[in-house]
């Protein structure tokens, strides 16, 4: 069923409990973008935890409104260019320390199962999704998802950038249930930040003649964070 | 409207939305040459019997690798694999083993009596091929797949050539060497032992032949001057190794000295060792880096107790001892003598100093050129001469078993278009799958299985074999870490990584897809993004402009 922009999970809880009401045992997945989930229908999704309704939803995450012309949501990452985050005055693109990280707020729900992971690994993916469907109640699949044209990539490099993302730490895949973190894909070959940053044009003002080192580095921060947050191991190769 | 409750569009399918209208360069599904098929003196197709291989087909794969080199086990032993210098997969960890996987597969077909397909239509025309080593055979066996009647003479009491007495049995097994010569004979080829060709052009008019190749080798080993006294005991190595395989074995005594740099000076001096000699050292004018002989076989050597002496040249010998003067290399590399000598003790001084060629069956046949003690020949290995054409060590190229392989495959398929009144075309070689092309992400990080090796306190004292072979488990892992540079392996990646939809997975094996794949476009909705290009671990797909 397509519904209208924002309100994914207003409708599949309410087609759950229509359903649930009919005595009928339908499943129901949900599917929306990172602005639809983690801004515009956040307040729903939320309730749709709280309740643990029988429903997966999967948010695929480019990091932007990218449909309606590339502005900021609550998940485009800091220093990002975006329309509304222009790389201009003293500190261009997205600011550091808001957006929210839906995964963990998903957690914090302690609902049965939460995932994270990126188009770079479809049999992990696909993995997920079938542990997913096992299980019973809220379930929460968060799936990064590079957009050429918002990021300024080349094409033919979405699934790499989507594997650097990985790679540098910068976006953990893991697995949680009922609030804690159950498995974490490892990372086989590390990378700096600055080798997933260089590539999209969303980041080029800290890339000129003279980089823009500190905010590179706030960025590598955040990297390391995550490894030790979500004790990411290194595979020796 | 009248639609139920809170329904207000018609079902519909994102399919109408053509996106493949958005394209500007389209994928194409092309296979280029893996590096280790280009290294390949004898032109197998490794990464296509590795496939196979790979996949537990050993009988296919066998097949496939007798199609261009009919002896496996024996390849599987004395090859000095360039095709494992040339993989890409070497520049990830280290370079697949090729040499034990094609060992494992030539065993195992011995093991289980495969035989040599021969099914081909009679042609009616009748081959001479003189010289039943390594060439010789190979150009037979191609010759007889292709229709020919073949007939073989070699002047020596024993098939195999340099491969019998030039390659110690350490290396080679005679059982293995014989089994699969058989195998060619099994495949109705006529062999004649002990019966030299002395006029080639008589032989051929004699035994009513079409076409002759011959391929005599160079067996003539190199005798330089070296001042001797009476009693010096001075013999050349290829003689040595070849009375290896008499009844009686040489007597070198407790000191031996080989003089020389190459594979066969390596050989000579690991045979002397398991003859007895308690020393065995070799004398060589030159450093290492510009030895002739192969590594493995140095190595090997060294392992062994086998002492090299660099920069030095021999300046003449007596009973029991010899002089020997130091040299020094000058500024383009050729070793000077400086005047210093010394004393070395030594029994008996074996020289392997090369190989020369017998080429007096041909002495005087209009249009054979003859120089530098080789034959020259031209694209298509023929002689001057009409029908008569030639290869292996009597014409100008690197000297190795797999080298003249090579040249018998090539020979035979020039005879066989000279022989119909085709002239022999090689299919156009497609681009190098260079390690740029590769998306080495996708392969798992798996180090190369060594293969047991003997002693070397064992080594020295039989004439065992050196090197074992890989059990199954190893060898389908050995083929396994194959990257299938340039090749599809059917991985499925660009089907799943398209955001199309628009690559179509065909049953496996239908290669019915985009020039012989199990895959093929979807132009309506590839929009010509080039993920696929991207993801592709072996590069396998490129893109070109649409037209």
């Amino acid at each position: 069923m397509h519904s209208l922009f924002g309100n994914a999970a207003a409708v599949a809880t309410g087609v759950f409990a229509a359903m649930r009401a009919k005595g009928r045992d339908t499943r129901v997945v949900a599917q929306a973008g990172d602005g639809g989930t983690v801004d515009i229908g956040l307040g729903p999704l939320s309730g749709m935890f709280e309740r643990n309704d029988d429903v997966l939803f999967i948010c695929y995450d480019n990091e932007a409104y990218m449909n309606t012309g590339v502005q900021r949501s609550g998940a485009t990452p800091p220093a990002a260019r975006t329309a509304t985050t222009q790389a201009v005055g003293e500190h261009p693109g997205n600011v550091f320390g808001q957006g929210k990280d839906l995964p963990r707020i998903a957690m914090a729900h302690e609902i049965p199962y939460v995932a994270t992971a990126t188009v770079a690994d479809l049999r992990d993916l696909e993995a997920k999704v079938e542990k997913a469907m096992a299980i019973r109640g809220a379930r929460y699949i968060h799936v990064l998802v590079p957009c050429p044209l918002g990021w300024g990539s080349a094409s033919k490099d979405t699934i790499l950038l989507a594997r650097l993302a990985q790679q540098s730490g910068l976006f953990p895949v893991f697995e949680a249930e009922f609030g804690e973190v159950t498995a974490v894909l490892p990372i086989r070959r590390r990378v700096p930040v600055t080798e997933y940053l260089q590539p999209q044009k969303r980041y080029a003002h800290l890339f000129g003649q003279t980089p823009d080192t500190e905010t590179i580095e706030r960025i590598q921060a955040q990297a390391d964070r995550n490894l030790s947050r979500y004790h990411i191991d290194e595979v020796e190769i | 409207m009248d639609k139920p409750f809170a329904i207000t569009l018609d079902a519909g399918s994102s399919l109408a939305n053509k996106t493949g209208s958005w394209r500007t360069e389209r994928p194409l599904y092309l296979n280029s040459l893996p590096p280790c098929n280009d290294a390949c003196p004898a032109g197998e197709n490794i990464q296509g019997w590795l496939y196979e291989a790979e996949e537990g087909q050993y009988q296919r794969a066998w097949q496939l690798l007798v199609a261009d080199n009919p002896f496996p086990a024996i390849m599987g032993r004395v090859c000095y694999h360039p095709c494992q210098t040339a993989c890409n997969r070497a520049q990830l960890d280290q370079p697949v083993g090729i040499n034990s996987v094609e060992r494992f597969l030539g065993d195992v077909a011995l093991q289980e009596g495969w035989q040599l397909p021969v099914e081909a239509v009679d042609s009616g025309k009748r081959v001479l091929v003189v010289g039943a080593g390594p060439s010789g055979l190979s150009a037979a066996y191609h010759l007889r797949r292709a229709g020919h009647h073949v007939v073989i003479h070699d002047a020596g009491p024993k098939s195999g050539g340099m491969m019998r007495f030039g390659i110690p049995s350490y290396r080679l097994p005679r059982d293995i060497l014989d089994a699969e010569i058989q195998r060619i004979l099994d495949a109705g080829v006529e062999l004649h032992l002990d019966s030299p060709v002395t006029d080639v052009m008589a032989a051929k008019a004699e035994g009513g032949f079409d076409a002759v190749f011959v391929a005599v080798g160079a067996q003539v080993g190199k005798r330089a001057y070296v001042p001797a006294g009476e009693s010096a005991k001075i013999l050349d190595a290829v003689s040595l190794l070849r009375d290896m395989e008499g009844q009686q074995a040489p007597r070198l005594g407790r000191r031996v000295v080989v003089y020389g740099g190459g594979n066969t000076a390596m050989d000579a001096a690991r045979t002397a060792k398991r003859l007895g000699a308690e020393e065995a050292i070799v004398v060589y004018r030159r450093t290492r880096d510009r030895m002739p002989a192969h590594d493995v076989e140095v190595q090997e050597a060294l392992e062994e107790g086998v002492l090299i002496r660099w920069l030095s040249t021999i300046k003449d010998v007596d009973a029991g001892s010899m002089t020997v003067e130091r040299m020094e290399l000058d500024d383009s590399g050729f070793p000077q003598p400086t005047g210093e000598f010394e004393e070395l003790e030594a029994d008996s001084l074996v020289l392997a100093l090369g190989q020369d060629t017998d080429l007096s069956l041909m002495q005087d046949v209009d249009g054979i050129e003859i120089s530098d003690g080789v034959v020259h020949v031209d694209e298509g290995m023929m002689t001057g001469a009409e029908g008569i054409f030639a290869g292996g060590d009597m014409v100008p190229s690197e000297r190795t078993v797999t080298v003249a392989v090579g040249h018998g495959k090539q020979a035979a398929r020039n005879i066989d278009g000279w022989l119909r009144g085709i002239p022999f075309e090689h299919a156009p070689r497609p681009p190098l799958a260079t390690f740029d092309r590769l998306n080495t992400w996708y392969y798992t990080d798996a180090p190369k299985t060594v293969r047991p090796t003997l002693d070397s306190a064992r080594r020295v004292s039989t004439f065992d074999e050196v090197k074992q072979g890989l059990d199954e488990q190893t060898a389908v892992y050995e083929a396994r870490r194959c990257l299938s540079c340039g090749n599809c392996f059917g991985c499925d990646n660009c089907f799943g990584v398209c955001p199309d939809n628009a690559v179509l997975k065909l049953p496996r094996g239908s290669a019915e897809g985009d020039n012989g794949r199990d895959y093929a476009f979807d132009l309506d909705y590839c929009k010509g993004c080039g993920i696929c290009v991207s993801e592709c671990p072996s590069g396998a797909i490129i893109m070109i402009p649409e037209a």
